[in-house]
């Protein structure tokens, strides 16, 4: 920095430590719920430091074959979760790249009919239009399957349009060089494009795998076999308790299981994750 | 919309290229979308036995009932406060970590942990927190002498549900802020150290106008967030109540085809969200296009 | 670029495992948490009976979620066997006739001998056709009852061996909690609109609709907007700016509960059913009562009426199929099986036999309060107002109810407004479920 007085630095520092209590807040109070007994909370108030129960709590969810909430092993839902998402996220930057590809190098009729027609019509989250999108599943015969679970969320505007921004600034020169040499389209992509987008891809892999494991309402409608179960869903169905009351020590102790993955994954690509982006957002 | 200058020349190559996004597009959306538009102008019983074609009629129902254009204008408040909320806290922390050398790691770990937890999740851990009888927060506010009720004050309800929002999207925000703000050459802002501009003129004068795009991404971004993926949370929390102080449209649309399987009503409204989708995606896509030159 | 194959390999990995040897009958409930697992534990029981049919359960989430995702998967043909279905579902589900196959049908088509007079007569009432036919199986009903902090009672120097009978007891009942500071609030209640005015009225010999609650034809209407139920709404406002009551939330009312366990609230209204999960979580002495009655109306108390869901069976599977559930049916029925249901959850026993069974083995005497549900239900014979009520788009008319029933609580309407409203809106729904299903 320009200057850096040793006051502003301490009341930076004071107010990142604050926010950062703030924002992590939450997922502190779920941790904490997550090491008492059953009913700790329920008949009192939360208390604010750790319990006894972390081993007891965590290995029931870990272990016991069919939770309380009639929910599959959490192993089974993490794997389920894992395969969703990567699934999504591979498909999303695959069907994405290629139509970037597609619309930035080459010049072909309807080229901006579809340009549109990716962007417009894929913002619109699967939530409102549910029903007859559940209906076009179930009439290909994709209900309970990964192929259910994932192909339809596969298309992304976002995707598609972040690395047509990111193409448009390869330079000219790329392509020249590589017509000089000879080479045709799939090889100019397979060893300059990709190669050259391997930032963007990394921080594309982040939100999309991130969008893939938070999905709910969609596993919700489309699996009715419990091998299906994803962990988002199964969270909701332990709070969804019926006339009896969650087990919350057991509910947050999954809460913080299934967050670990997305975040091990934010966590890690956290440098190529800004970098991406830095690139792509000039 | 600009091309490279120079580009492959190939008959089918770019048609095969675009086809697995355009048949997803084309089966899970644009079919789906065009049933919904046809359902919007029918009305059927819940298992599609009885189906009469009724016109316009469930459009015209909807724009006459007050709830709906309640719902119109909680999506407004809602959207806007979120955004607002959510992009400036997000902005304060990435001005502040940008400065930070050492530390910077260690603050953004922390920073980008919500942006793990899915919606439907944070609404449960938000509902937790503020249970009104078990709710750590709310317990905390009762011990200061405020009388937190989400149930029945629209208002603490309207304040829940943009927190909780606004909570899951600062870390997103961050990073994009974060991202924005390294790439901006640190000469630009020692010139104008030298010519002596201040901290605060030196960021509204430089640092601001450059982060620009970055800030219009992230509005949009927000907007679309806070309009279409917010579902869980109010779900999780409020249901869209107190009295339908809190439901915004998108939930609405759930609640009615759904729940109360009210498919025709639904589906219309599901053709305005659309039309609001393309609204905002033409306005996105223009200011983009616009930037990409300067 | 190996990725562009993910495609395809996703695709090759559909599975579809349906090679058994045994007939897969599935069954989609609604019951999560302790309830869930006694559920899956009779189903399991009923597939060690016999190896020719396995009934498979499956959790779809709430009662709504399961009604709804049960309806889609008709739509696209992909139906469970058996649906458990809210009672305010009841009216739907009906309508429906080309969907569901009805169970007087279907166990005469399967050679069971099925003997409606077998079942106690409040239950069958509300899921019998007008000729008096049954049409699904009411595998667990519940009629909200009184739980009570004894304890909190004894602090407050009250008669804990008596709880309020009246809602005028009520107050000075939750006055005296109060300002012994026993409790911070009196009551709170679950499911407001089931509670507060469709139990209300049938408690109150009100009717909720014209045609005998909507039990004689889709072309009924509501009526509930009279003075007792107003008057009642306004009270609500007024005990909650008092502190007397507090709203727990619309819909199931999530928060109330958690007021009543946290020793907040010393009064709750509740689902019977809700008694295994009361005594799990309040670490208290609870004690149990009826509901509360004005005791200027006349008629009042008269009885109350049912909720809870029943199983109903769709249409479009094999004769082989539909004779496993006809099976899985027969054996709910048996006496002990259904005692021993009633037992572990609080569900009342639906068969005479079953209530009997119980008595026998002295489970009322062993456990007080447990009956209160059944007397309570059964305190009168039933008049057209208390028999149940059956209207079409009653699952959004309920959330219809407990949104108004939230104006009044916030305040910007009166009791009189609220119901007006609701019943011009609730009115209508019903017009639109008429036209649908003409």
């Amino acid at each position: 920095m320009v200057e850096n007085k040793p006051w502003a630095t301490v009341l930076a520092h004071l107010f990142l430590i604050l926010g950062v209590a703030m924002v992590a807040f939450p997922i502190y109070v779920a941790f904490i719920a997550s090491t008492h007994p059953a009913g700790s909370f329920v008949s009192g108030t939360m208390p604010l430091l750790p319990g006894g129960e972390f081993w007891n709590n965590y290995s029931t969810v870990i272990t016991e074959g069919r939770s309380r909430a009639g929910t599959p092993p959490i192993g089974l839902m993490l794997w389920n979760s894992l395969l969703m998402a990567l699934a999504i996220t591979f498909g999303k930057l695959a069907v994405s790249l290629l139509s970037a590809f597609a619309i930035v190098y080459f010049r072909f009729p309807f080229r901006m009919l579809f340009f549109w027609l990716i962007f417009m019509t894929l913002m619109l989250p699967v939530e409102v239009r549910i029903v007859p999108t559940f209906q076009v599943v179930a009439d290909l015969g994709m209900l309970n399957s990964f192929a259910g679970l994932s192909i339809p969320l596969i298309a992304s505007a976002t995707a598609t349009f972040l690395f047509r921004q990111f193409f448009m600034t390869v330079p000219e020169e790329m392509l020249e060089a590589a017509r000089v040499d000879g080479a045709g389209p799939f090889k100019f992509f397979k060893d300059i494009l990709l190669p050259l987008s391997i930032t963007n891809i990394a921080a594309l892999f982040v939100i999309m795998f991130i969008y893939g494991w938070n999905q709910y309402l969609w596993p919700l409608l489309i699996t009715t076999d419990q091998s299906y179960y994803t962990i988002v869903m199964g969270i909701q169905r332990m709070v969804t308790a019926g006339d009896s009351e969650p087990l919350w020590h057991l509910v947050m102790a999954t809460v913080i299981l299934a967050a670990l993955p997305p975040t091990l994954v934010i966590l890690f690509m956290q440098r190529l994750f800004v970098k991406g982006l830095t690139e792509t957002e000039k | 919309m600009q091309t490279k200058r120079m580009t492959f020349n190939h008959r089918w190559l770019p048609y095969a290229l675009l086809a697995p996004q355009v048949i997803i597009t084309l089966v899970f959306f644009i079919w789906p979308a065009s049933q919904a538009l046809y359902q919007s102008l029918l009305r059927q019983d819940a298992f599609g036995f009885n189906t009469t074609f009724v016109g316009l009629a469930n459009f015209i129902d909807l724009f006459s009932d007050s709830l709906y254009l309640n719902s119109m204008r909680v999506t407004l408040i809602f959207s806007v406060s979120t955004t607002l909320l959510s992009m400036s806290i997000s902005l304060f922390f990435a001005v502040l970590v940008n400065k930070m050398l050492r530390s910077r790691d260690l603050y953004t770990t922390f920073l980008v942990w919500p942006y793990a937890i899915a919606p439907a999740i944070a609404g449960v851990l938000w509902w937790f927190m503020f249970n009104p009888s078990i709710g750590i927060l709310s317990y905390m506010l009762q011990s200061i002498g405020f009388d937190w009720n989400h149930r029945a004050n629209a208002n603490h309800a309207m304040a829940l549900v943009v927190m909780a929002a606004a909570w899951k999207q600062i870390s997103y925000n961050f990073l994009f802020f974060l991202a924005g703000l390294q790439s901006i050459p640190q000469s630009l802002i020692e010139a104008a150290a030298i010519d002596g501009a201040g901290r605060f003129k030196r960021f509204y004068s430089i640092v601001l106008p450059l982060l620009s795009p970055v800030t219009f991404f992230l509005l949009v971004v927000n907007i679309v967030y806070a309009m279409f993926d917010t579902f869980g949370v109010i779900h999780a929390t409020t249901e869209g109540g107190p009295a339908q102080a809190t439901n915004i449209l998108v939930y609405k649309v759930f609640r009615d085809g759904f729940i109360g399987m009210n498919l025709g009503s639904s589906a219309a409204q599901s053709v305005i969200l659309m039309l609001i989708v393309v609204l905002l995606t033409v306005v996105q896509f223009r200011f983009i296009e616009r930037k990409v030159n300067y | 670029m190996k990725k562009s194959f993910a495609l395809g390999a996703l695709t090759l990995s559909l599975a579809c495992s349906q090679a058994m040897a045994t007939t897969n009958i599935t069954w989609w409930h609604a019951m999560g948490g302790e309830l869930g697992e006694k559920l899956e534990q009779v189903a399991a029981d009923f597939n060690a009976t016999q190896d020719e049919f396995k009934v498979v359960p499956s959790f779809r989430g709430t009662y709504a979620e399961t009604m709804t995702g049960a309806i889609t998967a008709f739509r696209a043909r992909q139906q469970p066997h058996i649906v458990q279905v809210f009672e305010v579902g009841t009216g739907t589900m009906m309508a429906a006739e080309a969907a569901i196959y009805p169970i007087y049908q279907l166990m005469a088509d399967k050679g069971y001998e099925f003997d409606k007079e077998a079942f106690l007569p409040a239950v069958v009432g509300y899921y019998t056709d007008p000729q008096g036919n049954m049409l699904s199986f009411p595998f667990n009903s519940s009629t909200p009852i009184m739980y009570y902090n004894r304890e909190a009672f004894a602090k407050a120097g009250l008669d804990a061996d008596q709880p309020p009978r009246t809602w005028e007891e009520m107050v000075t009942v939750s006055q005296q909690l109060l300002e012994s500071g026993a409790s911070r609030c009196g009551f709170t209640t679950s499911w407001p609109s089931w509670l507060m005015l469709e139990n209300f009225s049938a408690w109150h010999n009100l009717p909720l609709g014209t045609k005998a609650n909507g039990f004689e034809g889709f072309d009924t209407e509501f009526v509930f907007n009279n003075a007792t139920v107003s008057r009642h709404w306004d009270n609500l406002k007024t005990w909650q700016d008092q502190g007397i009551f507090k709203w727990g939330g619309p819909g199931s009312g999530a928060d109330a509960a958690p007021m009543f366990y946290s020793g907040e609230c010393a009064m709750f209204f509740g689902s019977s059913a809700s008694r295994a999960g009361v005594l799990a979580n309040a670490n208290f002495d609870v004690g149990y009562g009826f509901q509360p009655y004005y005791s200027d109306v006349e008629g009042a108390p008269q009885n109350s009426i049912i909720g809870g869901a029943t199983l109903w069976v769709l249409r479009g599977h094999s004769d082989k199929e539909y004779q496993g559930v006809a099976a899985f049916f027969d054996y709910l029925s048996q006496p002990e099986v259904q005692a021993a249901w009633h037992q572990d959850t609080g569900y009342l026993p639906i068969t005479l036999a079953s209530y009997e069974l119980t008595k026998a083995q002295g489970f009322y005497e062993a456990n007080p309060g447990s009956d209160t549900s059944i007397h309570q239900m059964t305190l009168n014979p039933p008049t057209d107002n208390s028999k149940g009520l059956r209207f079409g788009n009653f699952v959004q008319i309920r959330d219809i109810i407990s949104e108004e029933m939230e104006e009044v609580m916030t305040g910007r309407k009166t009791g009189q407004q609220a119901t007006d409203a609701a019943v011009r809106r609730g009115n209508r729904l019903l017009r639109e479920f008429e036209a649908a299903n003409r």
